[in-house]
């Protein structure tokens, strides 16, 4: 029995650009932030996040209209839009910034998801956003707010820092297994959703090449942060970015005493 | 040959002598306390604290020293090594002790001069990339070391955390990069030898260029410690590639494993560094055992074999665009080479790619017990080798079970190298006759070397003449002679 249209969802997985973690980073001159002239990847729990989208489709078939992803960034970012459509997303949205343009943050991303969610709804039957699957938080700036405050402009339900994701696409809703301090929290939560991934979610598969070939004849549209209204100009200022202190180096010592001696010169003593 | 190996050891040990505690007693005095592991008086080590330095990274050879010397400087092995000379004390250098034939261990109960504690940087120039460096280095710490100067070490292996530079040398390590970057027997500029009589020959220039006479230092790479005590090493870095990638291509038989080559080399020319090869039972193994993460069923259904491909060169987008449209060639011909394929999008399925090869190595030493033959034979026979091994075993019956579980082939096709590994229960002296000379003289068949990197060590020493002429090892026992007239430096190996 095919599944009555009104059942079919469609997923948006935003992704973003970020300096690859492997990358060693270093604060660049004007001490402004740092150094971006270093191999960038997608941010990695976004990279989860397009892999359950693509799982929950693997497991639901049909069900599951769309996997669309999405992307607020420079010319590059469509390399990202790329990979995410090489795992398995349908089709990708580029909002495209300047270089040069300054990093947008959470509220920004936030409203420009809202503005093309509602865009999408006006579009017609069918192709109105159910679940928005993203990043807990991104690599490069570790703000983790994107989500959340996603949710509380649409006024939808969220189930953050999800290790486990089930669907029930008959009932519409979710079963999420979040994870929290010292364990972890199940949740139920209604259709349309907002969850944000945790790294235990899942384990992202390599992209083959015969669907990096068809990535490439994916389609990805392209637009201005003025054709959803809104402005990305940050709203925070940063004053100064500095290096950590730098880690003094061991020593070693030749016996038990003199390592006795050592912790006592440095101020350590017995409890 | 068991019979021969025990009468071999014998005539080259019957000259030589045990540590005493006399001997111990002198290290003592000439070492600090934590250079000197001995069972012996005055220092009276617990007998399980040797137990790493006397048994290989197989668990197959086992030495029985009583006494491990950690030298700190080049004068303090120079003067452990005069004493042993005086003495006709045997010993044997020691890495990071992962070599695969035997090498590193005493036949019995030798001193083990380990190098782990000579493991400083003496200087490095970011301009021509020449490190100095002591012997005992590890290898991935090096790697660190030039890192931020944006080079890197000229050989890459599996065991690069636990090996040492001085041991590298001392077999000539092939590795990952060989198809890039050569053999060290041209990255090595310079090396500082401490000889079987005590003498320190220093040998460290660094010179691009330097024709004056023989070639001594070339003799140190390879010799397994048999001509002396490796200290230091002078060797050239090369600049790091600024943009690497690698893929994982499956193919439907291994038949199309040498046409593969030359379409990848024509097309990625300079920027090809590795081209590698492992059959389809070396990648099980290597899924079983959690090294990286594996393909989709979708993806390794129906492949016999798998190549990684990866590339390293100065422009992301330049290599990029090579790799992808070499891709496309592969996947879009009338006549696939590839079934399909997986490309790594980031640093970390760029290591989780090279663990589903380099961790290989590992898979089978968790899966059993190994006879591991590192030989050369042109790179079309690497299939039939290992077959042609399998249906040996097979009409022995000793593939089950209890005894041969897996006969599996990996190497470096660009090297015509072929690492064929039989995967046992536990050595058997069937499987072992089994075995040599059967692969030795498949091997000679092919006019290939019955170790391109390994080493001879202890385990090959009877098999030399498969791939080397008499009048060649002749020539070698002179220079041995030479070298170490009372055959102290870790006798038995190498030569019989
Ligand atoms: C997981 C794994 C992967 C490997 N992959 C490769 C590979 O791809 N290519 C390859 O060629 N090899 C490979 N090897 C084997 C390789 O020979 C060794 O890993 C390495 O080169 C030996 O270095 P080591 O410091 O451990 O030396 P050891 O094992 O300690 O010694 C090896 C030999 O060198 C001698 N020696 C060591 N140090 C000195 C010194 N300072 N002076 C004089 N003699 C010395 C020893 O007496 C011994 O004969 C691999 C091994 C492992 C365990």
């Amino acid at each position: 029995m095919r599944p009555s249209p009104s059942r079919l969802l469609n997923i948006l997985v935003p992704v973003k650009r970020a300096v690859d973690y492997a990358v060693k980073i270093r604060v660049n001159s004007s001490q402004t932030g740092v150094d971006l002239n270093v191999k960038h990847s997608m941010n990695p729990f976004d990279e989860i996040a397009v892999e359950e989208a693509v799982r929950l489709r693997e497991k639901h078939k049909s069900s599951i209209t769309s996997i669309q992803a999405f992307t607020i960034g420079p010319p590059k970012s469509v390399e990202t839009l790329r990979t995410a459509l090489a795992m398995g997303a349908d089709s990708a949205v580029h909002v495209e910034l300047p270089e040069s343009a300054p990093a947008p943050e959470p509220l920004g991303v936030a409203k420009a998801l809202r503005a093309w969610i509602e865009k999408q709804k006006e579009a017609g039957e069918g192709k109105g956003v159910d679940i928005v699957i993203l990043g807990k938080q991104s690599i490069d700036d570790d703000l983790g707010q994107t989500g959340q405050m996603l949710a509380g402009l649409l006024g939808w339900g969220q189930a953050t820092y999800a290790s486990k994701v089930e669907l029930d696409t008959e009932k519409k809703e979710a079963k999420v297994l979040r994870e929290i301090d010292g364990g972890s929290e199940e949740v139920k939560v209604k259709l349309p959703l907002i969850v944000t991934t945790d790294l235990r979610l899942n384990e992202p598969r390599y992209a083959s090449l015969p669907n990096i070939m068809k990535a490439k004849k994916k389609p990805v549209e392209k637009l201005k942060p003025e054709d959803l209204g809104v402005d990305l100009t940050p709203v925070m200022e940063t004053l100064k970015v500095t290096e950590p202190p730098k880690r003094v180096g061991g020593g070693k010592v030749e016996s038990v005493d003199e390592l006795v001696a050592k912790l006592k010169e440095h101020g350590f003593t017995a409890v | 040959m068991l019979s021969r190996r025990l009468f071999t050891s014998r005539r080259v040990f019957s000259t030589l002598n045990s540590v005493r505690d006399s001997d111990v007693a002198h290290f003592a005095k000439i070492l600090s306390p934590s250079s000197v592991l001995s069972t012996l008086p005055p220092v009276s080590t617990p007998r399980d604290e040797l137990d790493i330095y006397n048994t290989d990274w197989m668990g197959k050879y086992r030495g029985k020293s009583t006494t491990v010397l950690k030298p700190k400087s080049t004068q303090e092995v120079s003067e452990i090594v005069s004493w042993c000379h005086d003495k006709h004390i045997p010993i044997v250098p020691q890495g990071g002790n992962t070599g695969l034939v035997g090498g590193s261990v005493p036949l019995k109960d030798e001193v083990i001069l380990s190098l782990s504690n000579m493991s400083n940087v003496r200087s490095f120039d970011p301009v021509s990339g020449i490190l100095v460096a002591d012997a005992g280095c590890i290898l991935q710490s090096l790697t660190d070391y030039v890192a931020p100067y944006d080079h890197i070490m000229p050989l890459d292996l599996g065991a690069k955390g636990s090996c040492q530079i001085g041991g590298n040398v001392s077999t000539n390590a092939g590795g990952l990069r060989l198809l890039r970057y050569g053999s060290l027997h041209g990255s090595v500029l310079g090396l500082e030898v401490v000889l079987p009589d005590g003498t320190i020959l220093d040998q460290l220039t660094s010179l691009r260029k330097d024709n004056t006479g023989y070639d001594l230092k070339q003799l140190f790479i390879g010799a397994e410690g048999t001509l002396g005590v490796i200290t230091g090493v002078s060797i050239l870095t090369p600049p790091a590639p600024q943009a690497s990638n690698n893929v994982i291509l499956a193919l439907p038989t291994f038949d199309n494993v040498v046409p593969l080559f030359k379409t990848v080399k024509r097309q990625l020319s300079e920027i090809l560094s590795a081209f590698e090869f492992i059959d389809r039972t070396a990648y099980d193994l290597a899924v079983k055992h959690g090294q990286g993460r594996a393909l989709s069923d979708e993806d390794v259904e129906g492949a016999q074999c798998f190549v990684l491909v990866e590339t390293s060169g100065g422009r992301r987008e330049h290599d990029e665009e090579k790799l992808a449209n070499l891709l496309e060639s592969l996947l879009e011909v009338d006549k696939p080479l590839i079934n399909t394929g997986v490309l790594a999008q980031n640093p970390a399925q760029f290591s989780s790619l090279w663990a589903l090869r380099e961790g290989v190595t590992e898979a089978v030493s968790k899966e059993g017990k190994a006879y591991k033959y590192d030989i050369s034979v042109p790179a079309a026979t690497f299939k039939q080798v290992v077959d042609t091994t399998r249906e040996h075993l097979r009409s022995k019956g000793l593939l089950h079970e209890d005894a041969v579980k897996h006969v599996l082939g990996y190497g470096h096709v660009g090297d015509g190298n072929l690492h064929l590994n039989i995967v046992a229960k536990g050595y058997t002296p069937e499987i072992q006759a089994a075995l040599e000379p059967f692969v030795y003289e498949i091997v000679a068949r092919h006019r290939g070397s019955v170790s391109a990197e390994h080493g001879i060590g202890a385990m090959k020493t009877h098999a030399l003449p498969y791939s080397k002429t008499d009048v060649s090892i002749a020539l070698m026992k002179r220079i041995k002679e030479l070298f170490d007239p009372r055959g102290i430096m870790n006798p038995g190996k190498v030569l019989e």
